[in-house]
């Protein structure tokens, strides 16, 4: 019998508003954070919107070096951990550190760093022998996306095992489903988990101009991400950062710490087809969620919300349609299903970990967030996207997957705590 | 539980390519750390590197494909045909879902992505071409492997600095414990351009002066490697049922964290992860007949890993042959396990280049000089990566599956 996986402290730095409070009522009204780039000037870029953070890093609690030491997505990491913790009630719990663990996501590390320091050592981006002698301090942490987990174990004590994963847009599910085998393996009793990114920078904005991923929507950023809708032209680049603290149920129970849910299951598989492409069948996505619900020892019929990658262009949302059609049946048209990536963009590598906090907590508030912006509906894309406006269910079961760049296709089951122990 | 074996390997190393160059390079102490090559590095202090000189993928990957890679990934890509003949398994004849990837990476694709920040900032936006997107970014390796060979079955990448290649390796193991039957894993890494070298010399971590000497009384850091490896792991009925000898067996592993960047106070994350290792093995400490070392050459840092291993495994013979390599980040690990795997399935040890008894600053039977013939049973091999990981990997030999 393998350990079962309780979630039992969530934190999120969203765009539209830094905590889980602000983020989950931004959710619910069906309000959207994408707006015009303010994070550098975008002029001469294609696309020129973004789901940007106002985010204060004194103002959240860390210190005037740490804003110097390291890239914009370790901070909104940091923030978001803490926040997480501390609803854990861990601060105080005195876990064992070297059962305590630490996975995190994150699809580009510090770019954003990276790409601003060699504009200093290489005369404003002219030279290739760049000058050595003008390297910032800190520039060693920002060229590995290991510091992610490095900084998160360090801000929280642990001591167990510590890894950044590194799968493009599917991190922010992959680092989770990974953490959580820990513990169901009994390496892990208590792991720290979760995903951030800044990616909003000239290059990143660039390189996704240059293969017209984005959305040129630029006069109507509020519009821009449209996930399902008929009149979607691509996504729009996000950032943020989501933890959760993930712990073996028996050692939640005993310490007293409230459930949210658990994670029932998780699956991932390579579509070998393309590095951006998708194919119009959906296979291996159909193919992780079923081995996900397995994995949970849950029937398609019984998931009551998807939470979809939704990412906005054309292929993904035809494509992760037919997935979902594919794995759940005839079960799949009853099925809610929208994309909180209408209202805070796609945030690459962290967003999978905020589309697992908007679960949780749509599970335990009984409301399911809306998909934004959908006003024409595409005859490839016919199923329930909940559309505008946040619906109140409750659920027991949700699924919550996501699609990468790479071929990445992954699987999240989350369930009500308890759910398996009923059926 | 499902033994997990090695059924074949790919390496990409400053000392040879393919597993029977590289291996008789490793036997005679042959180092590739030469002055830089890829640029002019006179205003660098560091000057040297494991660099894979001659490397030329025309005939070993699409042409389609190398215009849209870095050389990390097309290192990683050539040590997967070579790992995969070795196997020989032809994943055509297999189910695609059976097979899956995980790599670890540290860096990405560096040279690319400074030729495309360059004509970003030098030229425009519009000057950045459509292949950035998919060759810098770490996930690039295990998205590229897992297309050229049709593998869609679990498909990870992990990211521990030096200690991925360890890590992944393992990470490969659960996933065949979970049901996929053959995994290709490891790591590879192209840390030799102005701007990935620019970025590496304020660990404080590099030799300037004297080479990497790991255990040496003059040890004055590391230096930067390239390349990596590449290994095909599958569980054992299914090697047993195609016919596939093994090379060795993954037999335990454990991670854990140091808590910080200074190595002197790693010996605790270290001890803990080699108890951890041998326990989930089932191997007697008494039962590890040669340590693959992390070997940082860092005066700390080392004196550090032998108080580890004086606390855990006591005396035994210890080895570093990436001393000859330069460290390769996440491919170092794969290096080594390619390697202990080679020892295993040999009973030979290589030698630690470039560093002699009379050097040692240790009490510590660090092989030097020439190859040492002994019957090997376990390997332990040690990691660590920059910020605090800490990886310990149990190898055995095919011989000692009962334990």
């Amino acid at each position: 019998m393998s350990r079962r996986v309780a979630v039992t402290g969530i934190g999120a730095v969203a765009p539209g508003g830094i905590g889980v409070k602000a983020f989950w009522e931004l959710l619910t009204l069906g309000r959207t954070a994408t707006r015009g780039i303010t994070l550098f000037d975008p002029t001469g870029f294609r696309s020129r919107i973004a789901a940007e953070c106002d985010f204060d890093p004194i103002a959240e609690g860390l210190r005037e070096q740490d804003t110097h030491r390291v890239d914009r997505h370790v901070q909104l990491g940091l923030v978001a951990t803490r926040e997480a913790v501390e609803d854990a009630g861990l601060d105080t719990a005195g876990a064992d550190p070297w059962r305590t663990a630490v996975s995190m996501g994150t699809a580009v590390g510090s770019t954003t760093l990276l790409e601003d320091e060699y504009v200093v050592v290489s005369g404003g981006g002219r030279d290739w022998l760049v000058d050595p002698a003008l390297a910032h301090p800190h520039l060693y942490p920002a060229l590995v996306p290991s510091t992610l987990a490095a900084e998160v174990a360090t801000a929280c004590g642990a001591r167990g095992a510590v890894m950044t994963v590194s799968t493009g847009c599917t991190s922010g599910l992959d680092a989770v489903g990974h953490g959580a085998a820990l513990i169901e393996d009994g390496r892990a009793d208590v792991v720290v988990t979760g995903a951030a990114e800044a990616p909003i920078s000239p290059i990143t904005v660039a390189c996704f101009d240059a293969i017209k991923a984005t959305s040129t929507r630029n006069d109507e950023p509020e519009r821009a991400s449209r996930p399902f809708d008929a009149t979607r032209d691509g996504f729009v680049l996000g950032e943020g950062a989501a933890v959760l603290v993930l712990e073996e149920l028996e050692h939640a129970r005993r310490r007293g710490a409230t459930v949210y849910c658990e994670i029932g299951g998780f699956a991932t598989f390579g579509n070998a087809y393309h590095m951006t492409g998708l194919t119009t069948e959906g296979v291996e996505m159909a193919r992780a969620i079923t081995a996900a619900l397995d994995h949970a020892h849950a029937n398609p019929d019984e998931v009551g919300y998807v939470n979809a990658h939704g990412s906005s262009t054309k292929q993904n949302d035809r494509h992760e349609t037919a997935a979902v059609k594919r794995s759940l049946g005839g079960h799949a048209r009853a099925t809610p299903m929208s994309s909180i990536k209408s209202m805070i963009g796609h945030s690459l590598g962290a967003i999978g970990s905020l589309e697992l906090v908007a679960c949780v907590l749509a599970m335990d508030r009984g409301v399911l967030p809306p998909t934004a912006n959908y006003t024409h509906p595409d005859p490839d894309c016919d199923l329930d996207y909940v559309p505008n406006q946040a619906r109140e269910t409750a659920t027991d079961l949700v699924l919550s997957v996501g699609s990468g760049f790479g071929g990445f296709q992954s699987a999240v089951v989350l369930d009500a705590a308890g759910r398996r122990g009923r059926s | 539980m499902t033994g997990v074996v090695v059924t074949g390997l790919g390496v990409v190393a400053p000392t040879g390519s393919g597993a029977d160059q590289f291996w008789a390079a490793t036997l005679a102490g042959d180092s590739g750390v030469r002055p830089i090559s890829r640029f002019d590095p006179a205003g660098y202090p560091v000057r040297e590197a494991g660099e894979v000189r001659e490397f030329d993928p025309t005939g070993l990957i699409d042409p389609r494909v190398v215009v849209q890679t870095d050389l990390w990934t097309q290192f990683a890509l050539v040590a997967t045909r070579q790992a995969l003949d070795a196997a020989g398994l032809d994943p055509a004849a297999h189910d695609p879902f059976d097979i899956g990837v995980t790599t670890s990476a540290s860096s990405g694709g560096n040279a690319f992505g400074q030729r495309e920040i360059q004509a970003l900032w030098a030229q425009g936006p519009r000057f950045v071409g459509p292949y950035q997107s998919i060759a810098w970014f770490y996930a690039a390796s295990t998205g590229q492997i897992s297309i050229a060979h049709n593998l869609r079955g679990p498909c990870a990448v992990l990211s521990t600095e030096s200690a991925g290649g360890l890590d992944a390796v393992a990470h490969a193991r659960t996933a065949i414990r979970g049901g996929c039957r053959v995994q290709v894993c490891g790591g590879t890494e192209a840390p030799v351009s102005p701007y990935a070298l620019t970025c590496q010399l304020p660990s404080g971590l590099l030799a300037e002066t004297g080479g990497y000497r790991p255990f040496a009384r003059d040890a004055g850091g590391y230096l930067p490697g390239e390349g990596g490896a590449v290994l095909v792991l599958e569980d054992d009925e299914h090697a047993a049922r195609r016919g596939a000898p093994a090379l060795a067996r993954v037999a335990g592993h454990a991670a854990t964290f140091a808590g910080g960047d200074d190595w002197a106070l790693s010996t605790e994350a270290l001890t803990a992860a080699i108890r951890l290792a041998l326990a989930d093995a089932g191997v007697p400490a008494r039962e590890v007949d040669v340590v693959f070392a992390d070997a940082m050459g860092v005066p700390g840092a080392d004196a550090a890993e032998v108080a580890a291993l004086a606390a855990t495994v006591g005396a035994v013979p210890v080895t570093a042959p990436k001393a000859g390599l330069g460290r390769a980040y996440s491919g170092t690990g794969a290096l080594d396990v390619a390697t202990a795997a080679l020892a295993l399935a040999t009973g030979r040890i290589p030698p630690t280049p470039g560093v002699t008894g009379a050097d040692l600053d240790h009490d510590l039977d660090l092989v030097t000089g020439r190859a040492r013939d002994v019957p090997l049973r376990h390997a332990l091999l040690l990691a660590r990566g920059f910020g605090g990981f800490t990886s310990a990997l149990v190898l055995s030999s095919p011989a000692h599956t009962d334990n």
